[in-house]
């Protein structure tokens, strides 16, 4: 290629992506654009945003958080974003990084304005201690990012939304104040209702398959007394299948817990050779289609958690 | 208790011996309203002691209050520190200024990279068993700007930089822009780094055509942005420029600079689509073009484009997966008696079998940038099993018909190991 093709090779090159310098219309100019990392934190920022927020997320519920593919598509979500919330605690540290980093929006990135945590907000448990080595698993040096499995929680990473929204919106403050109060006041009552639901199977002993349930366990009185992963992030091996059986057999553990996103065959295996039964539990709103909101989440588990209960005794 | 102690300490500082009464008198006086105001500072110091442990407690024992003040439960950064000499009821900590010191430290991580391989090459021999890389990351945000990363390679033939520049990440207009060393952005398995190769080595398009291993990594600024497209549709520029040196110097160099404006330039326009909520389509048009080892007037051109199509059900990520990718690749290099257009392509398909096991294939076809008439064939099986998300054994069989100069069959096996936090790399 000659000298001048080249000169127009780049020309042709540099025309382009000044192209993308034109303003790209704006769907909803007035609204402020917020993009959770799981669907659980859009729910809540769309419980305190109301109509004043318009909200989008990355992983679905029914998705393993921890292996979300950082597809070029989410980039486009996240760079028109004015407030990305994401859980924290390294949850999303394979996918999220590079996407922020490849976004081009100045609005979002670490230390701005419009990138909020929810960890920061919530009572963290299984904060490990002494030393933290991958013989552990891929365990999480900062605690248990499946934090938002409490309402307790839930009602705290609410409250720092609505701080965060009020922040970047300051004439809706009052708005998202409201918004606040009349969430946390239908999530009071909505928590006496599940209480009563669960008193009976208080301390009740179940096995899960990821340490995906600590503030859900500790907010319900449930025991969980093991995993079907050896460690976190470990497939289960035939020997830790045998121990769990015995376990399970010698506490007269009944329910098996499983997000929707791991292989229930050796989950149900454990179930037949324990006389126990599988419990498809949903970690996120989204994990199933009548999960369209946080209430519903908590509805959709304890319904499915008494029924296993009931039918175990 | 302490604080008679102390009342009773001040006392026997406070007493002097051997003076006359009238000194003595009003040395008592003296003394009383020093033992008065001390007595007053000393009370006031036990309040604040008290007040402060009850706060402490309280601390301790209440849950985050869902209402009001939100209070940060895991520091982030946001946890008040006490300074030296502010007070604080801990113990000094001498000789580890331990976490304080390393919060700001960079992502630190380590890769092995270990091959064996049996079997035949007189072509591209390799030994028996070799540490083909070992690959140190250091990768931080710089400040609210920009963030850093550096990729070095310890291998047994010594050290290079494979990657170190600075990322702009918060340019305004959409853009993004790096400066530093980095792998162009020619095609996708040129931006892959070794560890991350769903196979032990590059194909051979890139041995023949696209220099080698180390492929186009070479020292520049890129500019990245998202162009504007219909609705769904992904659309990525991106244009760099670079020195001029890429390449593998020893094997097959494929840009050098003499000069300044020797420089190359890369460019690579992207189109990605989600076709369903689990397969997605991945298109790249991609050019090169720089001085060559010949001098000057020699120019090379490298035109590419790449095709993946991606299937990953949500619901069993981890399980299942398909990947089916091709680049195709168009050498111009300009030599003294004519210009050599050479033409090279991989086909590569990978599944996901379950949370351990992935098979995969690949075929190959290649001319020779120098000798386009010279075209090499291959194909390769790949099995490999993954104890954990930071460990991966793999096995591979090679198939290569090298023109002009026979048959190579190999067997290849590879240990990788990851130490440490390694960021996630871009998809």
């Amino acid at each position: 290629m000659s000298r001048s093709r080249f000169v127009k090779a780049a020309i042709i090159l540099l025309g382009a992506l000044l192209a993308g310098l034109l303003p790209v219309p704006a769907t909803a100019a007035s609204k402020l654009r917020v993009v959770g990392s799981t669907q659980d934190l859009a729910a809540l920022a769309q419980e305190v945003g109301g109509d004043r927020v318009e909200v989008e997320f990355i992983g679905r519920g029914y998705q393993d958080p921890h292996f979300v593919e950082p597809k070029p598509s989410f980039l486009l979500i996240l760079r028109h974003a004015d407030l990305l919330i994401s859980v924290g605690l390294q949850l999303e540290i394979g996918w999220l990084p590079p996407l922020i980093t490849q976004c081009g929006n100045p609005r979002i990135q670490v230390g701005a304005p419009g990138n909020l945590e929810a960890g920061q907000f919530a009572e963290i448990l299984e904060i490990p201690t002494g030393v933290v080595t991958r013989a552990m698993g891929d365990v999480h040096p900062l605690g248990n990012p499946h934090f938002w499995l409490d309402p307790e929680n839930g009602l705290r990473i609410a409250k720092g939304i609505e701080g965060k929204l009020s922040e970047l919106r300051s004439a809706d403050a009052a708005y998202f104040a409201q918004r606040y109060e009349d969430f946390a006041k239908r999530l009071k009552e909505a928590e006496k209702r599940w209480d009563v639901q669960m008193k009976p199977f208080r301390g009740r002993k179940v096995v899960t398959y990821h340490r995906s349930w600590p503030n859900f366990a500790k907010s319900f009185g449930l025991d969980v007394v093991g995993y079907i992963e050896p460690r976190p992030g470990i497939p289960p091996t035939p020997s830790h299948v045998v121990e769990i059986i015995n376990q399970m057999r010698r506490d007269k553990v009944k329910v098996i817990l499983v997000e929707p996103y791991f292989d229930l065959k050796t989950p149900q295996s454990i179930a037949r050779e324990t006389g126990g039964q599988v419990v498809v539990l949903m970690p996120s709103v989204g994990g199933d289609k009548p999960i369209t909101d946080y209430f519903k989440l908590f509805d959709y588990d304890i319904g499915l958690l008494v029924r296993a209960f009931q039918a175990a005794q | 208790m302490s604080k008679s102690v102390l009342l009773c300490s001040v006392l026997l500082l406070l007493v002097p011996a051997g003076a006359g009464a009238q000194a003595q008198q009003s040395e008592k006086e003296t003394t009383e309203a020093r033992l008065k105001a001390l007595e007053e500072q000393v009370r006031a110091l036990q309040t604040l002691v008290e007040s402060l442990r009850a706060a402490a407690e309280e601390a301790k024992v209440a849950p985050p209050p869902p209402g009001a003040t939100i209070a940060p439960l895991i520091s982030g950064g946001t946890a008040p520190v006490n300074a030296p000499g502010e007070g604080g009821a801990s113990l000094p900590v001498y000789g580890g200024a331990p976490m304080g010191a390393k919060l700001l430290n960079p992502d630190i991580s380590a890769i092995g990279d270990v091959l064996g391989s049996v079997g035949k090459n007189k072509v591209r021999p390799v030994p028996l068993f070799e540490l083909h890389e070992m690959e140190v990351g250091l990768q931080a945000i710089i400040d609210p700007y920009a963030r850093g990363d550096v990729f070095i390679s310890f291998g047994e033939t010594g050290v290079s930089v494979e990657e170190a520049y600075m990322t702009f990440t918060s340019l305004p207009g959409g853009f993004v822009a790096r400066a530093g060393k980095m792998r162009a952005a020619f095609g996708q398995v040129n931006t892959i780094h070794n560890h991350a190769l769903p196979t032990i080595e590059r194909p051979l398009v890139t041995e023949n055509l696209v220099g080698g291993e180390d492929g186009i990594d070479d020292t520049g600024i890129s500019v990245t942005r998202i162009l504007p497209a219909p609705k769904g549709l992904f659309l990525e520029g991106t244009g760099q420029v670079f020195r001029g040196d890429s390449g593998d110097v020893s094997t097959s160099p494929l840009f050098t600079s003499s000069r300044r404006r020797d420089a190359s330039v890369v460019g690579h326009l992207r189109a990605f689509r989600d076709l369903t909520d689990s397969t997605n389509l991945d298109l790249g048009f991609s050019y090169a073009r720089g001085h060559n080892d010949l001098g000057d007037p020699f120019i090379t051109q490298l035109f590419g484009i790449d095709t993946t199509y991606r299937w990953r059900p949500l619901r069993r990520a981890i399980y299942n997966s398909f990947l089916f990718r091709n680049e195709f690749v168009w050498s111009h290099r300009e030599q003294v008696a004519n210009l050599q257009r050479a033409f090279g392509l991989y086909s590569f398909a990978e599944y996901r079998l379950n949370r351990r096991w992935t098979v995969a294939g690949r075929f190959d076809r290649s001319g020779r940038s120098r000798f386009s008439s010279l075209t090499d064939t291959g194909f390769s099986t790949i099995l490999t099993y993954w104890p954990s998300e930071f460990a991966q054994i793999r096995g591979q069989y090679r198939y290569t018909r090298y023109a002009q100069q026979g048959d190579a069959n190999e067997l290849r096996f590879q240990f990788l190991y990851v130490l440490g936090a390694h960021g996630a790399h871009p998809f």
